[in-house]
């Protein structure tokens, strides 16, 4: 499942993530009308219309045996949404339920599902990992990515201080509010450079386009990238 | 000095104002920081910890249930004790009850331990027009009454002050220049404030529990004022929600092991009171009369509404602390009694969803607050739910509502959705500078600003599947 920002914004994230999950044995199908998982529409509470956003996004990935996303708010919104969004239309509740047990964030699928630890990557650097708030709290997920990164030869992971707290994105917060939002993110910014990391990785798009765009801003020698790009060996 | 004198601007013009405070930054940083660490540690080393959490909020879930039945039994515990219990339906009336015993004991200064609820009511206005002087006898209450203000944390209510500005205030009453240095300074208020105990005839507390089961009110402290303000003066008046009782002894500990941990990662605070009603034959501290003020002023409706885990907290703050707006704006920038994420929640029960329009929107859903709250409040989908309802009210600006219910069209469409990306593409051009959107016109300036924005890619996943398919 490749949503919105993954499409219009960081294309090279699927692209690094098919190649990934290839290279590793899966047969990767991309089901053709995809758009949203509807967070942004769920998040501000327009929960009548992300319902119908999530129908659509249970209908086309019916068929899907294993559904993997690059970000782990998506993920959630899947997962721990859906199936209370759809409780109206029972058909559809159960399938998002289905749906729901079958889907994965991209760090917890290749740990969880597929069982990798060591991926062999060309990537090269010392990287520092931001926790995204929905696959920290919402899914529990901290180990999987770590594992991962520790696993590629060529990478030195080093811990971010407060790693754990939001980037300041919020998806429409980070416009609604856009002083504050850019207040926390100068704090994570700031963390992410006492490191001394060349590289920042995340598992999720918004908190990407959020850091990445304070980076850029910043002048900042750090380049974001997200986990699939590193496990893939893309743009080391 | 209202704490809402600062409402007339908007939201995020409070927090912009509260950003560019660079003593509040500093103030703020530090002590957030400071109890974020405290109650880690605090629970790291309590095993138990999860387990009791889970039986806090089981409790209190119970409790609501039958609410009436254990308020009954408190009102009539605390009346065989030779209490008295007076029923508040809003924040007037509490006022008003209180406003009246004054009248009716002739009383003229009121010594006050730490309360939101008479904050809530905005009791000391009510108190100063009425010729009876409030004094706050905790050291952070003290200090921000001196400061003309409001408290900004709901347990440490000058968290947003400097050492050297604590040293200007009190130097002031003191009469002389006190070094900025918190011993001296909690010093130099010990003395100004003991005679004030000894003056007031009223004494003015919360309650952090009552017990049914036995007509106690508890009140968790770090500076002794509390007993003070409960034995010293002829009369103590309690004010409390109606959703802080518990029903029994019990209950009390489990919530005891939670609270302080919470709070500021103290095992127990230093003083943990527990009063029964006034003075009983034979003893020989305590007030003549003790009055308690039971307060609904929304809360009931909530017991079946959509905010009803709201009524479960216990006011530890914890949430405040952890939430990265709050430790980036402070308390005051949220305009209201209670501030931070529960803040907005509270404020809504006690206020109406209107009053907090663009407040339901001061939160990144992070998930921080539901970590760490002890009764496990899911603040974050209570603010999704809230924002259901600014739209389903038509509360939301109507521009608002429009922009989110177009993008539902995008979204529902493949083609409306790539024809976007495209369109994007084209509008984007003139302001792409070295591969990136540097400063964008209207609603996008918003993010360019302060930061860059990706261009929208020149070929999208979309288009180059069909190169990797």
């Amino acid at each position: 499942m490749i949503t919105c920002l993954g499409d219009m914004f960081f294309p090279e994230v699927g692209v690094a993530m098919v190649k990934l999950l290839r290279r590793l044995g899966v047969t990767v199908d991309f089901p053709d009308g995809q758009t949203c998982c509807g967070m942004p529409l769920f998040n501000s509470g327009y929960h009548g219309e992300a319902a119908q956003v999530a129908a659509r996004t249970v209908d086309l990935f019916a068929r899907s045996e294993h559904v993997v996303v690059p970000s782990g708010s998506c993920a959630w919104m899947v997962k721990e949404e859906y199936p209370g969004l759809l409780k109206d239309d029972p058909r559809r509740a159960t399938a998002a339920r289905a749906l729901a047990s079958r889907t994965r964030e991209l760090s917890q699928f290749l740990v969880e599902v597929l069982g990798v630890r060591a991926v062999e990557s060309s990537f090269r650097g010392k990287v520092t990992y931001h926790d995204s708030c929905h696959l920290l709290r919402g899914l529990g997920e901290s180990r999987s990515p770590r594992v991962l990164l520790q696993g590629v030869e060529g990478v030195e992971l080093v811990e971010l201080p407060g790693a754990d707290e939001c980037c300041g994105f919020g998806g429409s917060f980070s416009v609604r509010l856009p002083e504050v939002s850019t207040a926390i993110l100068a704090k994570k910014l700031d963390n992410v450079e006492k490191t001394g990391a060349d590289c920042l990785v995340a598992c999720d798009g918004g908190c990407l386009m959020q850091m990445s765009g304070g980076l850029s801003r910043r002048n900042s020698r750090v380049r974001a990238l997200h986990l699939a790009q590193v496990l893939a060996g893309d743009g080391a | 000095m209202s704490g809402e004198a600062g409402l007339a601007t908007p939201f995020s013009e409070r927090a912009g104002k509260a950003l560019r405070d660079t003593f509040l930054q500093e103030a703020l940083g530090i002590a957030t920081t400071k109890f974020i660490g405290l109650r880690r540690e605090a629970f790291e080393g309590f095993p138990q910890g999860d387990a009791l959490r889970d039986q806090a909020r089981a409790i209190k879930e119970a409790t609501l249930q039958r609410l009436d039945v254990h308020l009954g039994r408190l009102a009539d515990n605390i009346e065989r004790l030779g209490g008295h219990v007076h029923w508040a339906d809003t924040a007037e009336d509490a006022r008003e009850i209180v406003l009246k015993l004054c009248r009716d004991k002739g009383v003229r200064m009121a010594v006050k331990s730490k309360s939101m609820a008479t904050e809530e009511i905005d009791l000391n206005e009510a108190l100063e027009h009425a010729g009876v002087t409030p004094v706050e006898t905790d050291l952070g209450e003290y200090i921000i009454q001196l400061a003309h203000e409001r408290p900004s944390h709901i347990i440490a209510p000058a968290i947003h002050k400097t050492k050297g500005q604590v040293a200007e205030l009190i130097s002031v009453v003191a009469g002389k220049q006190l070094a900025a240095d918190p011993e001296v300074l909690t010093a130099a208020a010990r003395v100004l404030l003991r005679e004030k105990f000894l003056q007031a005839d009223m004494g003015i507390t919360g309650a952090n529990f009552a017990v049914a089961e036995t007509g106690t009110v508890v009140l968790v402290t770090n500076e002794g004022n509390g007993r003070m303000v409960t034995t010293l003066p002829r009369i103590h008046v309690a004010v409390m929600g109606i959703e802080k009782v518990i029903p029994s002894m019990t209950d009390l500990m489990v919530f005891l092991a939670l609270l302080a941990r919470s709070a500021t990662g103290q095992k127990l605070s230093s003083y943990t009171t527990l009063v029964r009603g006034p003075r009983q034959a034979g003893e020989l501290e305590g007030p003549d009369e003790f009055h308690m003020i039971l307060m609904d002023g929304g809360r009931a409706r909530q017991i079946a509404g959509p905010l009803r885990e709201a009524l479960y907290c216990l006011r530890c703050g914890a949430c405040l602390n952890v939430c990265p707006v709050y430790r980036q704006i402070g308390g005051h920038a949220y305009g209201h009694t209670y501030p931070g994420p529960i803040g907005i929640l509270l404020t809504a029960m006690l206020k109406g969803d209107r009053s907090v329009k663009d407040l339901a929107h001061a939160s990144t859903l992070c998930g921080a607050c539901k970590d760490v709250c002890p009764v496990r409040i899911d603040i974050p989908r209570m603010l999704v739910e809230l924002r259901e309802n600014l739209d389903r009210e038509k509360i939301a600006p109507a521009s608002e509502r429009l922009v989110f219910k177009a993008f539902r069209g995008l979204l529902l469409s493949e083609t409306a959705f790539k024809l976007s990306a495209r369109i994007g593409r084209l509008a984007q051009r003139p302001f792409v500078r070295n591969g990136k959107l540097r400063s964008l016109p209207l609603f996008f300036g918003k993010w360019t600003a302060t930061r860059d924005l990706p261009p929208i890619a020149a070929r999208t996943f979309h288009e180059r599947w069909k190169d990797l398919a």
